[in-house]
């Protein structure tokens, strides 16, 4: 309960600072920090347009991209506390609906029958499941390190005593950070705002849609980023008292949402053709930390 | 013996009587039977998983002696699966073969055939004595592949038939070999003797006889690389003899297997460690070539061997159990491969079948000459959703519940193992992401293709939605796979049983699944009601927010071009284009293409034909080779009378000759020894 609440919130700054960050960053003054959720707020309100190519998939498929968000959110617990949904393997459950939303996705992409959607539908498909290995190692070894299969289990058994496992949790966090990248379609991957439909991933699956849907698309990503940034907190926190423990989560949400902002400031994105090997590279680091969790549990023979 | 005397009269009269009727007769008659073989075994098979085990002793002949027929847990879970598949399937039948009306005598064999194929499949789950085994294994081969080419005219329908009957009989083959070894050392067809003579002999010997029957039933199954016959036979067959096929006569090859781990004793880690890296190869490369294809039902043919592979993951995953003592791994292992058989022969038939729907209305599978099917018949294009995000893994359906039970034994197992077990199941783990991912991508485009987007073809007839009374069986299977997915604990507790006969092998404690890591499975169905109650809410709220503002339809937004074709939509070959440049390593694809030239190019065109490798290199590479080879004795075949006598009277004297010249070199050997 306590994550969701944590998580809404942070779902409302998170991409506002990355804004903020980037504008700051080439001079300007930037947009305040709630932005973009004022601006969700008032896609909430428009009028829609839909496409006359496209049937009920259309319609249907941001509601169910957006459920798809929130079930998995559910399942992602804070420190001690579960999730409202808590059980043996349940960051299977959370990988396989989060594939649930992309499915619907993607298909309400081809539905337009545009020549654009479908190449960022079949982008998206591509990337996605390269990105899936990388996710289930990393778990598994964490669960081998740890002896659980849920996340709240895990996350609490993480001790942090040896180097070994702080570089282990350095290696996971950078694989988090890198897959909720590629889940948000962010810079090393797909940029944002460029203008160009031909470069695009996850924005040229969205062109037709507008109003409410491109509304509930929006916060989906904002809970997306916040649901990877407290996944990514729950490496470090352990079992620290919550008193602590919830300040240092926004102060490290905020810390994220910043070094977001850098990256997509002073880096560029990769050629179209690289992303591939580059997600691939996720699951080579994914397999690392599954040889530095064997190493910790004295399984490396 | 009352019941099997009906079992075998009533569908002999049935099938007597059948070409003596009048169409409509004919219909009933054939469902008729069906229902029937399906409520009289379906009636013992669910006694038998409430705790009465079906027993009962033929007579039989002088050669096979007494013939054992035996439901246990392990028949009863495929028998009811044949059933619903038959009787769905059949239903959908009736109607596909509509369009054949003005062909009585084909659609008399047909039925016959249909009825055939089915009680053949039945006995196979029964019979316990290799010969009545074989003769039934061979009904089946042989009224599948006559079902099979139901449009025997069309070249391509014969060559595929013929293709699956060789390949077929190459199965028999290595079936045969396995019963008369041991017919031959034990003098006993039952098979307890089996069980007997693996008892009382050496560990190699047993795995060399496992791995005969394992072969010959892995040839049925379609496991990699003996699957070259599938992606033929399904296409051409007619939609309900394909939904069948792919759903269910595969599944009698993992029956068998199945069947054989009972009775053979095998050192268990070895097999299971041999049948997982043939089953994550199955995964794995069926669903890597499925993407490829351009016909719809040759991609589904393809994910039949990736769901063969999950399944095999399933069985490797429960032998390896029994070979460490570890029950629960061993349990959900084989949950996980007996729900995904069913699982599997759910969505699959449902694929195909409206797969088939689609064909009926607009006579193609040609996918790239598909699109916009969805405005036509929204239903079929929900049933066919269904069925995608079933065969995905994507919960709330029923393929996300056995991925999980075999996710859970991969992880459960992480707990005990050792480097090297370790190693290998990240490498599984790693496989069923990778499959998932991969079927993901083919379904979205399979399903964006085919049914989304605009129609990329103007066809001369009208594309409409098929009667409703054969959409029938299709809702019902839909809300099996919906129920399974929703309710998965029910299904789990009348696995209980069949799985104990497998814990029982090695006398492993295992009383049902709540002591187990499964009482997730409760969770998870919660969490799916989250979800569909989540969409609902959002749902309404949408219809609440939109009612009060305005809703304009217009052109998809072309990036300032107005004037967009339908040609000018992503096809399925762009779809897939990266990706199979990325594993281009693993493909063998045809290319033809004449590029656009000058500065007003005239015609330009590109023709892609995806091949499998395993196909050329195992089956084409050889079989060419030993025609060529063959061929240079061409010179005996002169077409001279003569010369055939004289061949006919060198035989008759060397057959004649053997015996004596066997007598011959023993007393030469005997004088050698002398020496």
């Amino acid at each position: 309960m306590l994550s969701l609440i944590l998580i809404i919130l942070t779902a409302t700054f998170f991409t506002g600072i990355i804004i903020r960050t980037k504008s700051i960053a080439s001079g300007r003054k930037g947009p305040g920090i709630f932005q973009p959720v004022k601006d969700v707020i008032r896609l909430f309100k428009k009028g829609t347009v839909y496409s006359e190519t496209s049937g009920f998939v259309f319609r249907i498929a941001p509601t169910i991209y957006f459920s798809s968000v929130l079930v998995a959110m559910l399942v992602v617990p804070f420190g001690q506390s579960k999730g409202i949904i808590s059980f043996n393997g349940d960051f299977i459950f959370f990988a396989y609906v989060l594939g649930l939303g992309k499915f619907f996705s993607i298909i309400g992409a081809m539905d337009t029958g545009s020549s654009f959607e479908g190449m960022g539908a079949s982008r998206e498909a591509l990337y996605s499941m390269f990105a899936e290995p990388a996710f289930f190692i990393l778990m598994g070894s964490l669960g081998l390190l740890t002896g659980y299969t849920s996340f709240q289990e895990i996350f609490s058994a993480l001790h942090l005593g040896s180097p070994i496992s702080y570089a282990l949790a350095v290696l996971a966090a950078f694989v988090f950070l890198m897959i909720a990248m590629i889940e948000n379609s962010r810079m090393p991957i797909d940029d944002p705002k460029t203008h160009l439909e031909l470069t695009m991933v996850h924005e040229v699956m969205i062109l037709d849609n507008s109003g409410f849907d491109l509304g509930l698309i929006l916060t989906a990503g904002f809970i997306k980023f916040a649901i990877y940034g407290t996944i990514i907190f729950n490496l470090f926190s352990g079992t620290i008292a919550y008193a602590y423990a919830i300040p240092m989560f926004f102060v490290a949400q905020l810390f994220l949402a910043f070094a977001v902002g850098m990256i997509e400031s002073f880096m560029a994105r990769f050629r179209m053709n690289q992303n591939a090997q580059f997600i691939v590279v996720l699951s080579s680091v994914s397999l690392l930390i599954f040889f530095g969790a064997l190493l910790i549990s004295g399984k490396f023979v | 013996m009352n019941l099997v005397w009906s079992f075998i009269l009533i569908p002999f009269i049935a099938i007597c009587l059948i070409p003596f009727l009048k169409m409509k007769g004919k219909a009933i008659a054939v469902y008729g039977v069906i229902s029937f073989i399906a409520f009289l075994t379906g009636y013992l098979a669910i006694q038998t998983l409430s705790g009465e085990n079906f027993h009962l002793t033929l007579p039989g002949s002088y050669v096979s002696g007494p013939i054992n027929l035996e439901i246990d847990a392990l028949s009863a879970w495929f028998i009811l699966i044949i059933n619903f598949g038959f009787i769905t399937g059949g239903f959908y039948g009736l109607f596909y073969m509509k369009a054949y009306i003005d062909q009585p005598k084909n659609l008399n064999l047909h039925g016959i055939l249909f009825i055939l194929l089915h009680a053949s499949l039945v006995s196979l789950c029964v019979i316990q004595n290799s010969i009545a085994f074989l003769v039934a294994w061979e009904i089946m081969a042989l009224s599948a592949f006559l079902t099979v080419i139901f449009e025997h005219e069309k070249v391509a329908t014969l060559r595929a038939g013929i293709n699956f009957l060789i390949q077929a009989h190459i199965s028999i083959l290595f079936l045969m070999i396995g019963f008369i070894w041991v017919a031959s050392q034990t003098g006993s067809y039952d098979f307890s003797a089996i069980h007997n003579y693996s008892l009382t002999h050496s560990e190699p010997v047993s795995l060399m006889l496992f791995l005969f029957f394992f072969i010959g039933f892995a040839i049925k199954a379609g496991f990699v690389p003996f699957h070259t016959w599938l992606p033929y036979a399904h296409p051409v067959a007619p939609a309900h003899i394909s939904g069948i096929m792919s759903g269910i006569l595969i599944k009698i090859g993992i029956f068998g297997i199945l069947r054989m781990l009972m009775l053979i004793q095998v050192n268990y880690s070895t097999i299971g460690s041999m049948i997982l890296v043939i089953s994550i190869i199955s995964g794995i490369y069926g669903v890597m070539l499925a993407i490829l294809q351009h016909n719809l039902k040759k991609l589904l043919a393809y994910h039949s061997i990736e769901n063969i592979g999950i399944i095999g993951i399933g069985i490797g995953l429960g032998c390896i159990g029994l070979g460490i003592n570890n029950p629960v791994l061993s349990s959900l292992g084989f949950a996980g491969a007996l729900l995904h058989t069913l699982n599997h022969s759910l969505f699959k038939s449902l694929l195909f079948f409206t797969a088939g729907n689609v064909y009926q209305a607009t006579h193609t599978l040609d996918i790239e000459k598909l699109g916009g099917i969805v405005k036509k018949m929204p239903q079929t294009s929900i049933l066919f959703l269904i069925a995608a995000l079933a065969i995905c893994g994507l919960p709330p359906f029923n393929g996300f519940i056995s991925e999980f039970i075999l996710y859970t034994g991969l992880y459960h197992w992480f707990q005990d193992a050792q480097m090297g077990s370790l190693i290998s199941i990240i490498f599984t783990v790693t496989a069923l992401a990778m499959i998932g991912g991969l079927a993901l991508m083919c379904f979205t485009k399979a399903f964006g293709v085919v049914f989304l987007g605009n129609p990329r073809h103007a066809f001369q007839h009208e594309v409409k939605e098929v009667p409703f009374l054969q959409l029938i069986p299709l809702y019902a299977i839909a809300a099996f796979i919906i129920l399974i997915g929703l309710f998965p604990k029910i299904f789990m507790n009348i696995l209980i049983q069949p799985v104990q006969l497998f814990t029982g092998l090695k006398q492993l404690p295992f009383a049902g699944f709540q002591t187990n890591d499964l009482e997730a499975l409760v969770s998870i169905s919660h969490a799916s009601w989250y979800l569909i109650l989540m969409v609902l809410l959002i749902l309404v709220i949408k219809k609440w927010v939109l009612s009060k503002s305005t809703v304009t339809v217009s052109p998809t937004w072309g990036c300032g071009y107005t004037a967009p074709t339908a040609k000018i939509q992503y096809t399925a070959s762009s779809f897939v284009k990266t990706y199979s440049k990325l594993f281009g390593l693993f493909f063998l694809i045809s290319k033809r293409e004449k590029e656009a030239q000058g500065i007003f190019p005239s015609e330009a065109h590109l023709e892609t034909h995806p091949y499998d490798k395993i196909e050329k290199w195992l089956i084409d590479f050889p079989t060419v080779n030993f025609k060529i080879f063959m061929g240079r004795f061409r010179f005996f075949q002169n077409g001279k009378l003569q010369f055939y006598i004289l061949y006919g009277i060198i035989f008759i004297i060397s057959i004649i000759s053997i015996p004596l010249l066997y007598d011959k070199i023993i007393q030469f050997i005997g004088f050698l020894k002398q020496l």
